[in-house]
C-alpha cells in the first residue's frame, strides 16, 4: 500500500484533512480547482464568535 | 519545524562575530505602500553587525526565502532578521527556512513593521518609516545577542486514555483502535452507551439500540482496546506522550501511562424541577418522552391520543441559564413526527421561541412536520405558557389571542446540561471550562478538538449539546488529532523555554503560582524551584517575577532583552 493521500479540495475542510494528514507521517496531494486555496474561508473577514480574521 | 538535531556541529557553536543579514519585506503595498521600505533597508546597512541587506517584494515567497538561504551560504551569515509581517504566522517558516540552511533556527530574529507600523500609522509614511528604522535597530541588537538552541525531544507512549464510554468515546476508541493504537476506554456507569441509551429512534430511521449494541460489541471484541465500566478516573500527571493516569476499577485500582487523553464524558438533560407544572401527572421531560416512546409507555403517561404540547426552551435561554441547547428542536420535532404517525388523529403543537433546526435535512424535517398538521405557535418567554391540571394556557403572539387546551401530555424540552463532576475533572486535567459548565476547547473554529493543553482532546456533548451524530464525527475526528502526535516517532518542542539556575534560585516560591502551565514545582530536598522543560510553554512570566534573575527565558534573556531596549 503507498503513504501517499490525494485530498480534493482546498478549503478549510480540505485544509485541516493535509495538515492532520502530514504531521502524521503521510504524503499528501492537496489539489485545488482555483489558483488559490482557502475556499469560502479565505473570503470571509472576521468570523463568528471569536472574531478572528478567517485569512 | 526542521529538527535541531543532526545538524552540522559548527552551527550549533556559540559564534564570537555576528554577521547579521537583514531582509525587509515590502509585503506587496502593504507594507511598502505606507513606509519607504528601501530606505529601511539602507539605513540597516549602517547598523552593527549588519554585513547584508535585502528589500524582498515577499519574503514569505518561494524567492524570497530561497535569497535569505542563499544569503546565508554564500555571506556565511551566522544571524537573520526579517522585518516584516506577524511573527504569530511566519516566524516558524522564517526560522525552519534558516534551518535548512544550516543556520541554528534560534539565532533568527524577526521585527514586526507591517502591525505595528504601516497599519498603525497609515498615513504618516515619514513616522512610519522612522519608527520601522527603530524597531530594525532593536532586532539588530537583539539578534547579535541570540543563542543557538537544541530543540526539546521526548519519547511518546502509543497509548491514549479515553473517559466517557457515550457514543464519542466510543466512535474515538474504535477510531483509534483502527489505526493501530492502543486505548484505555474509562465509563463511569455499568453500561457503554451514555444518553444513547435512553433514546428510541435515530434520526436515521434506525433504533439507537440496535446501533449502540453493533458499535458497543465492535469496541469490546478488539484487542487493543481495554474497556473499563463502573470506572473512574482517580489521577492524572505527567505532560503530552508521557501521563501517568490512575482509574478506580470493580477489580481494583489500575495504573497506566499514556500520551494522550480524551475527555467524551457528555451532557445530561435538564430535570425540569418547579417550572411547568413538572411532577404532576401528563407532564414529562423530552428525555422522559424518548423513554415512553421506545418502551411503547406513552399510555401508561398519560397521553390517549388526543393532545400533546411540547414547550420548547423549558429551563433555558432565561437569565439563569442563557444558552441554546440547539438539539432540543430537531429532537422535539422528531418525537413530535413518531406521535404523529402513530396517533394520525391526534392533535401535536410544539411551542417554540425560535426554532433551531440547522443543517438541509432538519429544515426539510420542520416542514414534512408541519405538512403532517404539527402545529407551530411562538410563544413570549416574558409571558410563558402556564401548565395547570391537564391544560396549557399561553398568549398566542401571532395572532394575539389566549389559547387554552385541553391536554394530556405536556412534553417539556429540556436542554443539555454539563455533567456534575466537570468541574473536578477539568482541575484534575488543569483544562478549562465555560460560563455553563462546558469543556472549553483550545480555539472555537481553528482547535475544537483540542484543550489549550497539549495532549488533551474533548468531543462529544461535554463540549456542547451534540446530537449522536455529531458527537461521533467528533469522537472519529478526535482520533485523527491524537494520531497527529503519536504517529511521530518523538515528540519535538520548540527550546524557548525558561530555566531556573539552581546555585542562585532561594526558593521563594514566587513564581510558582505565576506559571500557568503548571510547569514549575519545588523541589524540597533542593530547596529550588524547578522547571519541566516539556509542560513550559516558554511565556517568560517566572522570569519577569523571579526576585534572584534565577528564572531565565532562553531568548528572552536579560541581557538580549535590554540589548534591545538600549538600542531605541
Amino acid at each position: 500500500m503507498t503513504d501517499n493521500i490525494l485530498v480534493l479540495g482546498g478549503g478549510i475542510a480540505g485544509i485541516q484533512s493535509s495538515l492532520d494528514l502530514a504531521e502524521m507521517g503521510f504524503k499528501v496531494h492537496l489539489v485545488e480547482k482555483l489558483p488559490s486555496i482557502g475556499g469560502k474561508m479565505a473570503q470571509l473577514d472576521k468570523t463568528f464568535p471569536t472574531n478572528d480574521c478567517a485569512i | 519545524m526542521m529538527s535541531t538535531k543532526g545538524m552540522k556541529k559548527e552551527s550549533m557553536k556559540l559564534v564570537e562575530e555576528p554577521r547579521i543579514g537583514v531582509f525587509v519585506c515590502d509585503c506587496g503595498s502593504n507594507i511598502a505602500g505606507h513606509l519607504d521600505c528601501a530606505d529601511v533597508a539602507e539605513y540597516a546597512k549602517t547598523l552593527p553587525h549588519v554585513v547584508y541587506v535585502k528589500e524582498n517584494l515577499y519574503t514569505c515567497s518561494e524567492s524570497g526565502i530561497v535569497e535569505i538561504k542563499n544569503a546565508i551560504t554564500q555571506e556565511n551569515l551566522n544571524r537573520v532578521l526579517v522585518a516584516s509581517c506577524s511573527p504569530r504566522t511566519h516566524h516558524p517558516l522564517f526560522s525552519s527556512s534558516c534551518a535548512e540552511a544550516g543556520l541554528n533556527p534560534y539565532l533568527f530574529e524577526m521585527v514586526n513593521i507591517r502591525d505595528q507600523c504601516s497599519w498603525v500609522h497609515m498615513g504618516k509614511r515619514e513616522d512610519a518609516t522612522q519608527k520601522a528604522k527603530h524597531l530594525v535597530k532593536m532586532g539588530v541588537a537583539k539578534a547579535a545577542g541570540l543563542e543557538p538552541r537544541e530543540e526539546i525531544e521526548s519519547s511518546l507512549i502509543r497509548k491514549i486514555m479515553v473517559v466517557g464510554g457515550g457514543i464519542a468515546g466510543l466512535s474515538a476508541a474504535q477510531a483509534l483502535s483502527d489505526m493501530d493504537l492502543d486505548v484505555i476506554l474509562v465509563e463511569k456507569t455499568d453500561h457503554f452507551g451514555g444518553l444513547l441509551q435512553s433514546l428510541g429512534t435515530l434520526e436515521t430511521g434506525e433504533t439507537a439500540e440496535d446501533f449502540l449494541g453493533r458499535v458497543v460489541a465492535d469496541v469490546q471484541r478488539r484487542s487493543n482496546v481495554t474497556a473499563y465500566t463502573g470506572a473512574q478516573v482517580k489521577s492524572t500527571g505527567g505532560y503530552i506522550g508521557n501521563y501517568e493516569v490512575t482509574i478506580d476499577t470493580p477489580e481494583g485500582e489500575v495504573t497506566d501511562k499514556v500520551g494522550a487523553m480524551v475527555v467524551a464524558t457528555g451532557a445530561v438533560p435538564l430535570i425540569p424541577e418547579g417550572i411547568f407544572g413538572y411532577g404532576n401527572k401528563g407532564v414529562v421531560s423530552l428525555m422522559e418522552l424518548e423513554q415512553h416512546l421506545k418502551n411503547d409507555t406513552l399510555e401508561k403517561a398519560g397521553f390517549s391520543g388526543q393532545r400533546m404540547v411540547f414547550i420548547q426552551c423549558a429551563g433555558t435561554r432565561n437569565a439563569k441559564r442563557e444558552y441554546c441547547s440547539r438539539i432540543c428542536c430537531m429532537t422535539a420535532v422528531k418525537n413530535a413526527m413518531t406521535v404523529k404517525k402513530k396517533y394520525p388523529l391526534a392533535d401535536v403543537r410544539v411551542l417554540y421561541r425560535d426554532m433551531q433546526m440547522y443543517g438541509a435535512q432538519k429544515e426539510q424535517m420542520l416542514w414534512d412536520a408541519r405538512g403532517m398538521g404539527i402545529r407551530f405557535d411562538v410563544y413570549d418567554p416574558e409571558n410563558p405558557p402556564n401548565v395547570e391540571a391537564g391544560k396549557v394556557s399561553y398568549f398566542r403572539t401571532v395572532t394575539g389571542d389566549d389559547v387554552s387546551l385541553e391536554t394530556d401530555l405536556t412534553v417539556l424540552s429540556t436542554p443539555l446540561t454539563a455533567r456534575q463532576g466537570t468541574g473536578e475533572l477539568a482541575n484534575m486535567l488543569r483544562v478549562p471550562t465555560d460560563q455553563n459548565g462546558f469543556f472549553l476547547e483550545a480555539h472555537a473554529k481553528l482547535r475544537p478538538l483540542d484543550f489549550a493543553a497539549d495532549g488533551i482532546f474533548v468531543a462529544g456533548a461535554g463540549r456542547y449539546p451534540a446530537t449522536a451524530t455529531e458527537s461521533r464525527t467528533q469522537g472519529i475526528g478526535v482520533a485523527s488529532r491524537v494520531a497527529a502526535i503519536l504517529f511521530k516517532d518523538k515528540l519535538v518542542k520548540s527550546a524557548i523555554v525558561a530555566g531556573i539556575d539552581p546555585a542562585s534560585c532561594v526558593g521563594c516560591l514566587s513564581c510558582l503560582p505565576m506559571c500557568p502551565y503548571e510547569a514549575i514545582t519545588y523541589n524540597k530536598d533542593a530547596r529550588v524551584c524547578q522547571i519541566n522543560e516539556i509542560l513550559c510553554k516558554g511565556c517568560g512570566n517566572c522570569a519577569a517575577t523571579c526576585p534572584s534573575h534565577s528564572a531565565l527565558l532562553a531568548g528572552f534573556k536579560p541581557e538580549q532583552l535590554l540589548a534591545q531596549i538600549g538600542a531605541a
